[in-house]
């Protein structure tokens, strides 16, 4: 008898990392990018090379422009990004716990959440004025809808055999909701936080090409305005830095505080 | 603490709003310090019947209830669950404490008596773990240890080892002996494993099909400690024909039925 092998049949399922691709990928784009616009193919009003926008922001941060424009930007963001976090998750808590409060609240968020939030902005210029308090208003909205749905959902969704163990120890309405619902909704709260952080930054800059003086998304419709496609350059390259930092700082305070999450 | 159940039926309605008997007409006792299993097939209220005493459920008629002394603060039962019922954001000592923060003990107290009972289960050295980062069989202790705790009067067991492997329930049975031995609770124990009914009971009430009646209350003549040993005593192997022949056929007509 001859020995019949194992066919290997693995390879069908290998899927192999390319590490050198993903940085050449990145770096081979800008270098393609720098190349374009030294030769002059595509013109600099069009299209400003990266060196020139990094050497543009150092510019803008060094005669302080830069740092008022993301200051600006931040103080709405970050106001407008807690007021709603807190209201999205008090509102999705009580719906989710009281049954009186679901009966209310719910279609009112359901008639409510569909409208685009940036359409209500004139009405908040209108009731608020043009000052701070519309654009952190329209930050606040779009903040406050994920988190209100994702906390209820996730309230909703607490596991009933835990909720019958804590009962089964005595616990009352008040330590269901503080020891298990709220836990057991935490995953889903960060999961609204960073769908917020995300409609948050679009808001704002939304916000600011309507009605500002500052912020970073004045600072690119006003570059626009000038025809200064470098600092126009500089604004997008902010926006994308301020997105990742804030996905990055969700993520840092997720593995905090769901110490007991399987992956973490 | 003595437990009374004195013709108890209930009745709850399903998700088609059909009316379903879990248990009807169930009358047994289980004496202070013992340590009574329930078997039945699937399907025959064994959950239900724990849920009435843990007072999760209230019977549609009858009454259950316990009898004798109970010293203030102590909450007459606590349950372990089949499937542990652990909160993963609680580790190894916030779960054992959890029962005891619920009774208003104060902190300090809280970590010393879940500290005894991290011991007592076999959990030392695991305090500051996730269940999560545990096996089953140390899981089941976080819930053994989180229910004796609090210091029941009655200690409810929802077929706390079915959920582990062969092995390693075997284990568990022998040092839930163990620890009932020394802190005397009164137990109620449900299954489906004859085997472990009988080797663990001074009696085992068997239960009927849907709806749940006792067929037969079997008493275990075997002396304690139980020995491994034992699992080859006439008294045994009896014991567990007697059960098998009560719920062979019931057993059976639940498997065509496909009733789960």
């Amino acid at each position: 008898m001859s020995a019949v092998p194992v066919p290997d049949r693995a390879r069908a399922l290998q899927r192999r990392e390319h590490p050198a691709a993903r940085a050449l990928g990145l770096v081979g784009l800008l270098v393609l990018w720098e190349l374009l616009t030294r030769t002059g193919w595509v013109p600099a009003l069009f299209l400003p090379s990266p060196l020139g926008v990094v050497a543009a922001g150092l510019d803008m941060l060094r005669s302080g422009d830069l740092l008022a424009h993301v200051g600006a930007s931040l103080g709405r963001i970050l106001v407008g990004f807690a007021l709603g976090a807190l209201g999205g998750v008090a509102v999705g808590l009580a719906v989710g716990v009281f049954s009186l409060a679901e009966a209310i609240g719910n279609p009112l968020i359901a008639a409510t959440f569909p409208i685009p939030k940036i359409a209500l902005l004139p009405l908040l210029i209108l009731w608020l004025g043009i000052g701070e308090a519309s654009k952190v208003a329209v930050i606040t909205l779009g903040v406050f809808f994920p988190m209100a749905i994702n906390t209820y959902t996730g309230v909703r969704h607490a596991d009933p055999l835990l909720l019958r163990a804590a009962v089964s120890f005595g616990a009352g309405r008040w330590s269901l909701i503080r020891k298990v619902m709220l836990p057991s909704a935490l995953p889903m709260i960060f999961a609204g936080l960073k769908l917020g952080a995300g409609t948050s930054l679009l808001l704002l800059v939304a916000a600011e090409m309507i009605a500002a003086n500052s912020g970073i998304g004045f600072l690119i419709l006003n570059a626009q305005n000038l025809m200064e496609t470098t600092t126009l350059m500089v604004g997008i390259v902010l926006l994308s830095l301020l997105g990742l930092a804030s996905h990055w700082l969700l993520a840092r305070l997720e593995r905090l505080a769901i110490p007991w999450k399987v992956d973490a | 603490m003595k437990i009374l159940v004195e013709g108890v039926a209930k009745t709850y309605q399903d998700r088609r709003g059909q009316s379903v008997e879990a248990l009807a007409g169930v009358t047994f006792t289980v004496e202070a310090e013992e340590l009574v299993a329930v078997v039945g097939p699937s399907g025959c209220g064994k959950s239900t019947l724990l849920n009435l005493l843990a007072g999760l459920l209230t019977p549609s008629a009858g009454s259950v209830g316990f009898e004798g002394e109970l010293p203030a603060g102590r909450p007459p039962t606590a349950m372990v669950f089949q499937e542990f019922a652990l909160f993963p954001w609680r580790t190894v000592q916030a779960n054992v404490e959890f029962g005891l923060e619920e009774a208003g003990r104060p902190a300090a107290e809280r970590r010393l008596t879940a500290r005894r009972y991290v011991e007592l289960t076999g959990l030392g050295g695991f305090e500051r773990k996730y269940p999560h980062q545990l096996s089953g069989g140390m899981r089941q202790r976080v819930g053994i240890a989180r229910a004796l705790a609090v210091d029941p009067a009655v200690l409810l067991m929802d077929e706390p080892f079915s959920a582990l492997d062969a092995q390693t329930r075997q284990l568990m049975q022998e040092e839930l002996l163990a620890i009932w031995e020394r802190t005397r609770k009164t137990i109620l124990y449900v299954t489906h494993n004859i085997h472990e009914a009988v080797w663990m009971a001074d009696r085992v009430v068997v239960l009927s099909r849907r709806p749940g009646r006792v067929l037969e209350i079997v008493p275990v003549e075997l002396k304690r400690p139980r020995t491994e040993g034992m699992l080859g005593e006439p008294a045994f192997v009896h014991a567990v024909e007697r059960i098998w022949a009560l719920i062979k056929s019931q057993a059976r007509e639940a498997l065509q039925q496909g009733a789960a």
